[in-house]
């Protein structure tokens, strides 16, 4: 059962994949980008981890691809109706497969730990404690780096002067 | 019960997580509009996340070190993806173009 359900959640995502790097419409390719990032949301809750699947949701397949979205509307990516490929997709997907093939030898080579025995489900209070104790440091400069990063971004949005 | 980690070896979620960064991979270097180049992106960190949350639940449950650090990822992510907008307008508005093919000012 867990098995036809990874496959089917695997599936989905790579499709919603190749859909953003495939379609010929930005529009199609930014909601296909939300299938997928859905169906990574659902391989979290099959690895029982419910806090990061929320997280996902919410962030990416809710904030992220409005904004993306939002990003297409204001430069008017679709009316242009112009080749959305570069010159170098051949060499491209070259690449991509080469670093297929690399990644997949690796995992071969190296023996990974078998029979872990039952997940343990972390709680949602145990996640929020660690981020304030152990974790404490990063939490606060991962704040400090949202914080510059919105700010230099509204700063680069606004309009200056004489601009139309 | 039957749980996740008896039906299905680690090296399945591995294997989803290169297709989906191979696919971010090609995205990057393929496409032109610099908007589908940033959800490209955004599968590669997905694909990070995905590897990182399998090993924390495979290897070392008790740490949940990699939860951790897909959450810091989905925070950086939303900082960039915000800056990156920024940009992004920025450049459609004096160049006229989110090409990034056509922005080779930089090109010697």
């Amino acid at each position: 059962m867990i098995q036809v359900f990874f496959y089917l959640f695997a599936t989905t995502v790579i499709a919603g994949a190749l859909g953003v790097v495939l379609l010929r419409n930005t529009v199609y390719a930014a909601l296909s980008l939300i299938g997928a990032l859905l169906g990574v949301a659902a391989v979290y809750i099959l690895l029982s981890v419910e806090f990061l699947a929320l997280v996902q949701i919410l962030i990416y397949a809710g904030a992220v691809t409005v904004l993306l979205l939002f990003a297409l509307m204001l430069t008017r990516a679709r009316e242009l109706q112009e080749r959305l490929d570069g010159d170098q997709k051949p060499l491209a997907a070259v690449a991509a497969l080469v670093l297929l093939g690399a990644f997949i030898t690796v995992m071969d080579q190296t023996t990974w730990p078998r029979d872990v025995g039952e997940i343990t489900t972390v709680p949602f209070a145990t996640i929020g404690d660690a981020l304030l104790t152990r974790w404490a440091v990063p939490f606060e400069l991962v704040s400090g780096v949202l914080l510059v990063a919105l700010v230099g971004a509204i700063i680069l949005a606004m309009q200056e002067e004489g601009e139309p | 019960m039957e749980s996740v980690t008896q039906e299905i070896p680690l090296e399945h979620f591995l294997m989803l997580s290169f297709i989906l960064f191979t696919i971010g991979v090609y995205g990057v270097l393929a496409r032109r509009n610099a908007v589908i180049v940033l959800m490209s992106v955004e599968l590669m960190l997905n694909a990070v996340s995905i590897n990182m949350v399998a090993f924390a639940v495979y290897t070392a449950p008790s740490l949940f070190a990699g939860i951790i650090f897909a959450i810091f990822i989905i925070a950086v992510a939303a900082a960039e993806v915000g800056l990156a907008l920024a940009v992004i307008l920025r450049l459609f508005r004096n160049r006229g173009t989110a090409n990034i093919d056509e922005v080779d000012t930089l090109k010697w």
